[in-house]
C-alpha cells in the first residue's frame, strides 16, 4: 500500500509521530520498523536539553496533556547514535527539528545536510521564538515562513521539507500559504493543542510546565478539519495527517480529508504495535471500498461532498420545475 | 526482551486494601527478574483512557500448558485501576512486559535488608527468594499508613531472618516510619545492601539511612508513566551518572531500580540547574 508525499516515496502510508516514538529504537520489540512508512523522530535541537520538571503528563478524556519541553541529547549525539542506528537498520527516517531562533533552525539544517539516511525533514515550528518575546513561530505567518525558508535554503535541494503546523491559530490556511511560499514541500497537520489541567486536590495546574499539548482521539475532529481546509485551499500540496489516529478507519478519514499519509502518535503509548495494525486495517477498508490505489482516496471526501451538493441542487431544481 | 501479549485474567482477589491479579501472560514470566514491571492497557478496546498503568511484578510462574502466569498487586487510585479491579476471570488484558531494569543481585552471599512501603512490598518476595538462593541473609521492614495497607507480612515472616512492621497510626507493629527502626536493623544484620520499593519520600529517606549506615541501596521508584516503554519521556527524574553529570532519565527504561546514591532525591519533581541541558524556556 504505497504512497507518495511529494517527492518522498513510501511503501506504507503509516508513520510514527514526532515525540511519540523517541528515536525509534524503543519501538523495535513491538513493531517491524522497516515495514512502516517511516519513523518520525522526536524533535532534535542544536544542544542537549533537559526538558521540563515533572509532572509532565495528565490523562484527559480520550487523550493526554503533555509538557516534556523537548528533552533531547542535541543534534551531535542524535546523529552519532540515534540516526546511525536507524540507518544501520534500514529504517526510513523523517528527522523532526526544533529551535528557539531562526538561526538555530539554520544550523540544524546545515548540520543534517550531509547526513545520509534522512528521508525528509519535518520542521516543528510550535516553539517559542526567544527573539520575539516567546511568540510561537507557528502562530505567526511571517515567523513560520522565516523558519521554513532557512531550513529549505540550507538543506540539500532534493531533501523534502515538511512544515508542521499548529492548530492554535485563527486561520491555518494563512500559515500554510506562508510556509509554502517559503519553500515547504509539504505540510504535517497537526501539532498538539495548547491546554491545561488543574488538579482539584492541590487546586493548581497539574503539569510542572503548567500548560501542555493536548493529543489523542479527543483532538481528531480538529485535525481532520485542518487537513480538510488546507487541502481545499492547496489540493496539490502533500499532507501528512495526524491527530488522534487510533484505527484504520481514523486513518481513512484523514485520507478522505486530503492527507496522503498519516502519523500515529498518542495511540502508540496505548499500543506500541498500533502503526502496523492501523496500516492493515486501512488496507482492508480500501479493499472493501474497491479503492485500488491509495492516491484515489486522497481528498476523496471533497469530491464526494461536491457530488452530494450537486445532487441536492439537481433535486431541488427538478422539484422547482415540477411545481 | 519485552513482549506485548493478550493476557487472560486467571484470578483477581482482594488482599487488605489491595487487589492481587494473576494473569496468564505467555512469554513474560521467563525473562522476568525481580524489579521488572508490566504495563497494562485499561478500559478495554477503544477505551478513552489512553495511558497504560505500570505495576511491578510480584511473582511469575513460568511454563504450564497454556504459558506461565504473572502476578501484580495494585491499589485503586483512579478510574483506570478501578476498571482493572472490576475484571473477572477469563477477561482479556493487553499487557507489555517484562519492562525496566531489575534489581542487581550481589555476587557474594552478603546480608541484605529489604524495605517496602505499602504494596511496594510486592516485588520484594521474588527478590528475597533469589537472594536467599545465593546464600544471602534477608531481613525485611514493611511499613504502611495503616494495618490494611501492609502487604505480604505473613509471607515475609516465612522467608526472612527477621521482619519488622511499622504503621503510621500504630495499628500494628511499631508506630512510625520504616526508617525509624532501619539503622538498628542494618547494624544488627551487618547489612551491606538495602533494597527498597515504595513512595518517593520513603525511598529518599531509606537511601539516606543506608548511606549513613555505610550500606549500598537500590531503590525501585514509582513514577507515573504513560507508556512504560521509553517513548513518552514523562517518567523522568534527576539522576547523577558515574561521570558526575546529572541527567533527566526515564524511570521506565533506565529504572525503575536506581542506586540510592545516584538519584537526587531532594530535587525529584524539579530540573536542577546543573542538569545537562537545563533549563530553557518553552516548547512542547
Amino acid at each position: 500500500m504505497s504512497t507518495t508525499l511529494g517527492r518522498i516515496e513510501l511503501p506504507d502510508p503509516v508513520l510514527t509521530a514526532s515525540g511519540c516514538a523517541a528515536a525509534g529504537r524503543e519501538l523495535a520489540p513491538f513493531l517491524d520498523l522497516t515495514a512502516i512508512g517511516a519513523v518520525v523522530t522526536k524533535s532534535i535541537m542544536l544542544n542537549a536539553r533537559s526538558g521540563r520538571p515533572t509532572p509532565r503528563m495528565a490523562e484527559t478524556p480520550s487523550g493526554m496533556l503533555n509538557s516534556i519541553g523537548l528533552q533531547g541529547p542535541g543534534v551531535e549525539e542524535f546523529v552519532a547514535k540515534d540516526l546511525r542506528w536507524l540507518r544501520e537498520h534500514g529504517i526510513r527516517t523523517v528527522v523532526s527539528i526544533a529551535g528557539g531562533s531562526v538561526a538555530e533552525y539554520q544550523k540544524l539544517a546545515q548540520r543534517l545536510r550531509h547526513e545520509p539516511g534522512i528521508s525528509a525533514i519535518e520542521v516543528n515550528i510550535s516553539c517559542p521564538n526567544v527573539e520575539s518575546r516567546g511568540q510561537v513561530f507557528a502562530c505567526d505567518p511571517f515567523s513560520a515562513g522565516s523558519v521554513v525558508q532557512v531550513v529549505r535554503r540550507h538543506s540539500a535541494p532534493d531533501m523534502p521539507v515538511l512544515a508542521k503546523l499548529s492548530p492554535d491559530v485563527t486561520d491555518i490556511v494563512a500559515i500554510a500559504k506562508s510556509v509554502l511560499e517559503a519553500g515547504a514541500d509539504g505540510l504535517s497537520l497537526i501539532n498538539t493543542l495548547l491546554g491545561m489541567v488543574i488538579d482539584p486536590d492541590t487546586m493548581r495546574p497539574m503539569l510542572g510546565g503548567m500548560t501542555g499539548g493536548l493529543s489523542g482521539p479527543a483532538i481528531r475532529p480538529v485535525a481532520v478539519r485542518a487537513v480538510w481546509q488546507v487541502h481545499a485551499a492547496y489540493p496539490r500540496v502533500p499532507i501528512l495527517g495526524m491527530g488522534g489516529i487510533r484505527t484504520g478507519q481514523d486513518a481513512f478519514e484523514f485520507l478522505l480529508a486530503g492527507a496522503s499519509a498519516v502519523s500515529v502518535g498518542t495511540a502508540v503509548f496505548n499500543d506500541p504495535s498500533a502503526p502496523a495494525r492501523i496500516s492493515a486495517e486501512l488496507g482492508e477498508i480500501l479493499t472493501a471500498r474497491g479503492i485500488n490505489r491509495l492516491s484515489d482516496a486522497v481528498g476523496l471526501g471533497h469530491t464526494m461532498q461536491a457530488r452530494h451538493v450537486a445532487a441536492q441542487e439537481a433535486r431541488r431544481a427538478a422539484q422547482e420545475e415540477k411545481s | 526482551m519485552s513482549v506485548q501479549v493478550n493476557a487472560e485474567v486467571v484470578n483477581l482477589r482482594r488482599t487488605g486494601a489491595y487487589h492481587h491479579l494473576t494473569l496468564l501472560a505467555p512469554g513474560i514470566p521467563e525473562p522476568t527478574r525481580p524489579g521488572h514491571f508490566v504495563a497494562v492497557a485499561v478500559g478495554g478496546e477503544g477505551s478513552g483512557m489512553m495511558l497504560r498503568r505500570a505495576f511491578s511484578i510480584h511473582r511469575v510462574t513460568p511454563g504450564g500448558p497454556n504459558g506461565g502466569t504473572v502476578e501484580v498487586v495494585f491499589a485503586t487510585h483512579g478510574k483506570g485501576t478501578r476498571w482493572l479491579a472490576d475484571r473477572r476471570r477469563g477477561d482479556k488484558l493487553d499487557v507489555i512486559g517484562p519492562l525496566g531494569r531489575p534489581f542487581t543481585l550481589p555476587k557474594e552471599p552478603v546480608s541484605c535488608v529489604l524495605v517496602a512501603g505499602g504494596y511496594g512490598a510486592a516485588p520484594l518476595f521474588m527478590l528475597s527468594e533469589q537472594l536467599r538462593a545465593r546464600g544471602c541473609r534477608v531481613d525485611m521492614v514493611l511499613g504502611a499508613a495503616t494495618e490494611d495497607r501492609l502487604f505480604g507480612v505473613l509471607e515475609a515472616k516465612r522467608s526472612s531472618a527477621s521482619v519488622t512492621v511499622t504503621t503510621d497510626d500504630g495499628s500494628t507493629g511499631i508506630r512510625g516510619r520504616v526508617t525509624d527502626p532501619l539503622p538498628e536493623i542494618i547494624r544488627t544484620a551487618g547489612a551491606d545492601v538495602v533494597y527498597a520499593c515504595g513512595p518517593m519520600a520513603m525511598l529518599a529517606a531509606v537511601a539516606g539511612v543506608a548511606a549513613q549506615s555505610g550500606a549500598h541501596s537500590q531503590c525501585a521508584v514509582e513514577e507515573s508513566m504513560a507508556c512504560g516503554i521509553g517513548v513518552c519521556m514523562t517518567c523522568v527524574l534527576p539522576v547523577r551518572g558515574r561521570d558526575g553529570v546529572t541527567r533527566m532519565v526515564r524511570s521506565c527504561t533506565d529504572g525503575p531500580v536506581f542506586r540510592g546514591s545516584e538519584v537526587r532525591w531532594a530535587d525529584v519533581g524539579t530540573v536542577p540547574p546543573d542538569t545537562l541541558g537545563a533549563p530553557v524556556a518553552g516548547g512542547h
